[in-house]
């Protein structure tokens, strides 16, 4: 019974998505291209944050770090785009960052981890603020252009055709993390966020599931990196920065952490709220607390939770 | 089975346990009792390698075990029940049982099929669960059971690893007379396959179970023998059942 309404809502949602393009002005599908992005990025993020229990201020290292990879390789290398070669090395450098920090990091825990995370990730944006050679500098690097699929009469530079090419990504993104957390190692990472110390008793070694789903965490947020230097043909040291690394926490946060799904809404919502917003006024961080003191006051459980409250009634 | 020679853990200038050493053999029934402070828990931690001595030694299974972790000392054969419950308690029974089992075994790291499509996990935890009595009871989440039953899931989690060093920190800890009364017979109906050290408060439950006591008091050791050795011993009445007298 609960997994029928669960597959009708599966269903729904990629029967909405399907259809959008054809219904909404081309402004608003670009804007649904970004929704998703972030909706990979933000279900990233609450494998570790919600399902491994492991705050982070820094899940920007990964987003960024494929962008800029992508980006260099798209720019300055290929003068064009190779998009195998640069899928496969955004999400591979995502990885490489994420295991890498994870050696660092991962021996703390709870307020510490956030912080080391969150210092860790500004030191890539370190990087590529101060590496004009390479990265552009504050200037970013622009004129990155999209894969070029005509041969089989896809033109992605057209905003309805990227937006499927990214609603295609998402969706297997999206089904390779729910294997992920429903899978026998994902049982164990919520093991973890219960009590680490009876996983370890039981002869866990924690650590090493941790470093796992760090990694594994870290090349879906490269994937969503990949996707957004192409959707945005730019990429700056932004993308790095504490500032995107908060906006995904909020996400998660405000669609409800360790569900996978609702930080896929909450990233839609930010989205949505960020641009309109941004529209009116430049001081779009004042709003975006106001919406995450919000949460946290009306919603601690997050909206995909409160969602299905109500559904249940 | 196991050997501990030496044994001493500081905590800045407190000295938690004081050159403690005793040895264990195989199938046998130990009981670690002491006034509150005297250094039983800090055993158990240092044992189990949630803590690592400030000097001696620990074997077990002929290895020296002193500096190994605490998920090598695991698999190696040493389970443990904590004082304090410490289940996982937004998840339901059976996947408490269900990461138990999975803690020896390759599916800990299967990305992607679930725990439910393992029928040989599911199985031992049916068992498991059956024979003690909470397999009616396994889709329930942990925090909505029982006080009673948290504590007897807290052993089963242990034993339904088989690991052949169990050590049962205060296992009765909080548990009415009559409740206490049954998991002494529960626990002295485990098979010889398992050696199991005790810490308990309640003298019934550690002469129930235990074929030898040992007492610490500020750490050290101030008798080691059969319960009514240990009853007899002049220092014991002093300064541990003293009070009660």
């Amino acid at each position: 019974m609960k997994d029928r309404t669960s597959l009708i809502g599966i269903a729904i949602v990629l029967a909405l998505l399907g259809v959008a393009p054809f219904f909404l002005p081309s402004y608003y599908t670009g804007l649904l291209t970004l929704m998703l992005i972030f909706a990979v990025f933000a279900m990233s993020l609450d494998i570790i944050q919600g399902y491994t229990g492991l705050p982070s201020l820094g899940h920007a290292a990964f987003l960024g770090t494929a962008a800029y990879v992508v980006a260099i390789l798209n720019v300055k290398i290929f003068k064009g785009c190779h998009f195998g070669v640069e899928l496969t090395a955004g999400v591979l450098s995502a990885g490489v960052v994420a295991a890498i920090f994870g050696l660092i990091v991962l021996r703390n825990t709870g307020t510490y981890l956030l912080m080391i995370l969150l210092a860790s990730s500004m030191m890539l944006w370190g990087v590529a603020f101060k590496w004009r050679a390479v990265t552009g500098g504050d200037d970013g690097l622009p004129g990155i252009a999209r894969p070029d699929f005509r041969m089989i009469h896809v033109d992605l530079t057209h905003t309805t055709h990227y937006y499927y090419f990214v609603l295609l990504f998402s969706i297997v993104a999206a089904a390779l993390m729910y294997l992920v957390v429903r899978s026998s190692f994902g049982h164990t990472l919520l093991g973890i966020r219960e009590s680490e110390t009876r996983m370890r008793a039981l002869g866990y070694n924690v650590w090493l599931q941790k470093y796992i789903a760090f990694i594994v965490s870290g090349i879906f947020a490269g994937l969503a990196g990949v996707l957004l230097v192409y959707y945005n043909g730019f990429v700056s040291p932004s993308e790095l920065h504490l500032v995107t690394s908060a906006e995904v926490l909020i996400m998660v946060i405000l669609g409800g952490v360790g569900t996978l799904f609702g930080p896929a809404i909450g990233a839609g919502i930010i989205t949505l709220v960020k641009n309109f917003v941004s529209g009116y006024t430049e001081h779009w961080m004042i709003i975006l607390g106001a919406l995450y003191m919000a949460t946290v006051m009306l919603a601690p459980q997050g909206v995909y939770r409160l969602f299905k409250q109500f559904l249940r009634k | 089975m196991l050997a501990v020679n030496n044994l001493t853990k500081d905590f800045g200038g407190v000295r938690a346990v004081d050159d403690v050493s005793f040895s264990v053999e195989p199938g046998e029934r130990l009981a670690i009792i002491g006034p509150n402070g005297a250094g039983k828990t800090t055993l158990f931690q240092l044992l189990s390698g949630m803590l690592t001595p400030t000097k001696g030694k620990i074997f077990a299974f002929g290895h020296d075990i002193t500096r190994l972790s605490a998920h090598r000392r695991a698999a190696l054969g040493i389970g443990r029940t904590f004082q304090i419950t410490n289940l996982f308690l937004t998840l339901t029974v059976l996947d408490n049982v269900l990461l138990a089992l999975e803690a020896s075994g390759s599916t800990r790291f299967n990305l992607v099929s679930p725990v439910s499509s393992h029928k040989h996990l599911l199985a031992r935890a049916e068992e498991i669960l059956s024979q003690w009595g909470l397999w009616d009871r396994r889709d329930v989440p942990v925090t909505s059971l029982s006080y009673g039953e948290q504590r007897q899931l807290e052993i089963l989690l242990a034993l339904s690893q088989n690991r052949s060093l169990l050590l049962l920190d205060e296992p009765t800890c909080g548990l009415s007379p009559e409740e206490a009364k049954s998991f002494t017979s529960m626990i002295a109906s485990f098979s010889r396959d398992f050696t199991v050290l005790l810490i308990d408060h309640d003298m019934d439950v550690t002469f129930g179970i235990a074929e030898k006591v040992m007492v610490l008091h500020f750490g050290r050791v101030i008798a080691f023998g059969s319960p009514d050795e240990v009853k007899q011993n002049a220092q014991v009445q002093e300064i541990y059942m003293g009070a009660s007298e």
